[in-house]
């Protein structure tokens, strides 16, 4: 087992310096100056001479890949053009908001789509069942900022129950930070309530069908017991492997539901920075989510072997 | 072109499918209800590309300065081109240029299911080629693979925003930018059937006898992977139509200009709070097309894939 460990964490240094060449190269392989796109349409030639120099846009591709994969393993991730900071400072201010989106989505849905899921695979082929499977598909097909801006309209600006948009640091006070997170949550949440749903049901389905479960059910167990006990427990190995896919949902969520909900994280960070051509940040943001999600994949493989103790590498 | 194309792929997995099957899978397919309302459905939104200009007289790009931010059922007036006045009634409302939001959303579908449409083409076609590349030769399989994993890792939405922003916004870097990202899952579908096809003795009988390579993978490996990309190919459309509705909508994507779904919803954004007719309307359109495509592809899956089905 160790030495399965010890291969898997091994096999997430090629993945991550791919990632690093198709960033690097992304930037450096589009038509057009890279220097002339950065500094925009009203720069003059000696500027984007002068930018050129700065970037080491001269030295050999190889070269360049060096120095940046040099300052990247240092933490430097370089200085921000449009706002002048240190990109790493710009990107730990908006951790705080959108771990605190994320955490919230990730509870709600939870909380909801695993009794729901439950449900519909206990009461199989009942109305109650093709009431969730029908909103399952549903969900995966509304766009979190129809369901965003439909909630802002309804709940804050007609109803008055929730303020429009914004978001408050949780230092400045735990209840309006979790009363502003509410809206944009749910709407983040509808569609991981419609993948979690899906998966538990499938996967309690599979488990239902198990002799242990009927050998629960001889011997006299309560059907609370039998479902709670036995049938989700054993049901939960399969539920994490979605995991992997919800993280991918959950970055792109959250870009889109900061935007909508204009709450300060890296989402919205993201976006600025596009549309300022800030592409130090912009670089540092897309590594960095890309190795939240490698990391994130390969803490769930690592947790398989110790919630299933029958698999073993 | 994709209409033939797509009757030729349907008719002979129709028919291969047949032969394994007890119950004819066509028949199966034609009874369920998610092939049933997704595909009607869908039928209805695509009829809208060539109906377009019988359901609206107006043109979807005219700004018009007189008519600028009006609610659903305001009649707005117009010049014909002989100059003759004529009103007519703004069933959504109008954009604050004064555009006519209906006529916005119906020319809309177009651009989406062009957009759906030619992205999943082209992602399945490369990712099709890539995948029996990298499933038939070793070689090319430790290279490309890493390329895919490292390609999956970082999140679609961000690598399509980068490459729109960096190659300028145009209708063709927003396919292309979609189409990137979701290589990657084809190719991984297409070459875990090709390792498990090769295996099976019938290409080793057919590589025994001498048969080009090329021909392996054509006659016999080729055959099996259509079913699962018929299914992986609807679920790309869709969520093809979603990103670039996304792309518009955060202002990276098709120039604004052109009537999309998505940028008629980020146009509508500073004025939704009195205005959310902008948002609404399209944004129902945009559910209804991806609900449809969504649920045409999971009665795809359950009768012609029945494997996948098991995967989420």
């Amino acid at each position: 087992m160790w030495s399965y460990l010890f291969r898997r964490i091994l096999a997430v240094i090629p993945v991550l310096l791919v990632v690093l060449i198709i960033v690097f190269l992304m930037l450096r392989l589009t038509p057009g100056d890279p220097a002339a796109n950065i500094a925009g349409d009203a720069a003059t030639t000696e500027d984007i001479a002068q930018l050129r120099a700065d970037l080491g846009l001269e030295e050999p591709l190889l070269v360049q890949f060096g120095i940046y994969a040099k300052n990247l393993l240092r933490g430097d991730f370089g200085e921000s053009f449009y706002y002048k900071r240190p990109v790493i400072s710009m990107i730990a201010d908006g951790v705080q908001p959108t771990l605190s989106l994320a955490l919230f989505t990730i509870v709600i849905a939870s909380v909801i789509a695993v009794p729901l899921g439950t449900l519909a695979a206990y009461r199989q082929g009942t109305w109650i069942d093709r009431m969730v499977m029908g909103f399952s598909v549903v969900g995966f097909s509304v766009p979190v900022f129809v369901i965003g801006y439909l909630l802002i309209y309804f709940l804050s600006v007609k109803l008055e129950w929730f303020p429009v948009q914004g978001y408050q640091h949780i230092q400045d006070g735990i209840a309006g930070w979790a009363y502003r997170l509410i809206l944009p949550a749910s709407a983040l949440s509808v569609i991981f309530i419609a993948l979690i749903a899906r998966m538990t049901r499938t996967s309690v389905l599979e488990v239902l069908n198990e002799d242990y479960i009927r050998t629960a059910r001889a011997k006299g167990l309560p059907e609370s017991k039998v479902v709670m006990k036995h049938a989700l427990r054993n049901a939960a190995v399969p539920i994490v492997t979605i995991i992997g896919i919800a993280i991918g949902i959950l970055i792109s969520g959250v870009v889109v539901t900061e935007s909508v909900f204009v709450i300060p994280g890296l989402g919205l960070l993201t976006l600025d920075a596009i549309q300022g051509r800030d592409y130090p940040t912009v670089q540092a943001l897309i590594i960095l989510f890309s190795v939240v999600y490698v990391l994130i994949n390969l803490v769930i493989d690592l947790l398989y072997t110790l919630l299933d103790p029958r698999i073993r590498y | 072109m994709t209409d033939s194309n797509s009757t030729i792929i349907s008719a002979e997995s129709a028919e291969a499918i047949e032969v394994t099957d007890q119950p004819s899978a066509w028949s199966r397919l034609i009874r369920n209800p998610g092939v049933i309302i997704g595909g009607l459905l869908l039928a209805l939104i695509v009829s809208l590309v060539p109906a377009a200009p019988f359901i609206t007289p107006l043109d979807p790009t005219d700004i018009s300065p007189r008519n600028r931010n009006k609610a659903p059922g305001y009649e707005t007036v117009h010049k014909d081109d002989e100059g003759n006045k004529y009103t007519v009634v703004a069933h959504m409302g109008t954009d604050k240029l004064g555009r006519d939001v209906f006529a916005r959303v119906i020319y809309g579908a177009r651009v989406s299911l062009v957009v759906g449409v030619s992205v999943a083409a082209i992602a399945v076609s490369l990712g099709l080629f890539i995948g029996l590349m990298a499933g038939y030769f070793r070689w090319v399989d430790a290279i490309v693979m890493r390329i895919m994993d490292g390609l999956m890792a970082i999140p679609a939405i961000l690598l399509a925003i980068a490459l729109v922003s960096l190659s300028g916004a145009t209708l063709f870097t927003v396919i292309l930018a979609i189409v990137i990202p979701e290589i990657p899952r084809v190719v991984r579908v297409v070459r875990s059937i090709v390792l498990s096809i090769r295996e099976e003795p019938y290409v080793e009988a057919a590589i025994s006898v001498g048969t080009p390579t090329a021909k392996i993978l054509w006659r016999h490996v080729l055959p099996n992977t259509l079913a699962p990309l018929i299914v992986q190919g609807t679920f790309i459309c869709g969520s093809a139509i979603l990103l670039e509705a996304i792309l518009s909508f955060l202002g990276v994507g098709v120039p604004p200009e052109i009537p999309t779904w998505g940028n008629i919803m980020a146009q509508g954004r500073d004025l939704f709070q009195i205005f959310p007719h902008s948002i609404l309307y399209p944004g129902i359109f945009l559910t209804l097309t991806v609900l449809a495509i969504n649920m045409l592809g999971d009665g795809l899956r359950d009768t012609i894939d029945p494997r996948m089905s098991k995967e989420i």
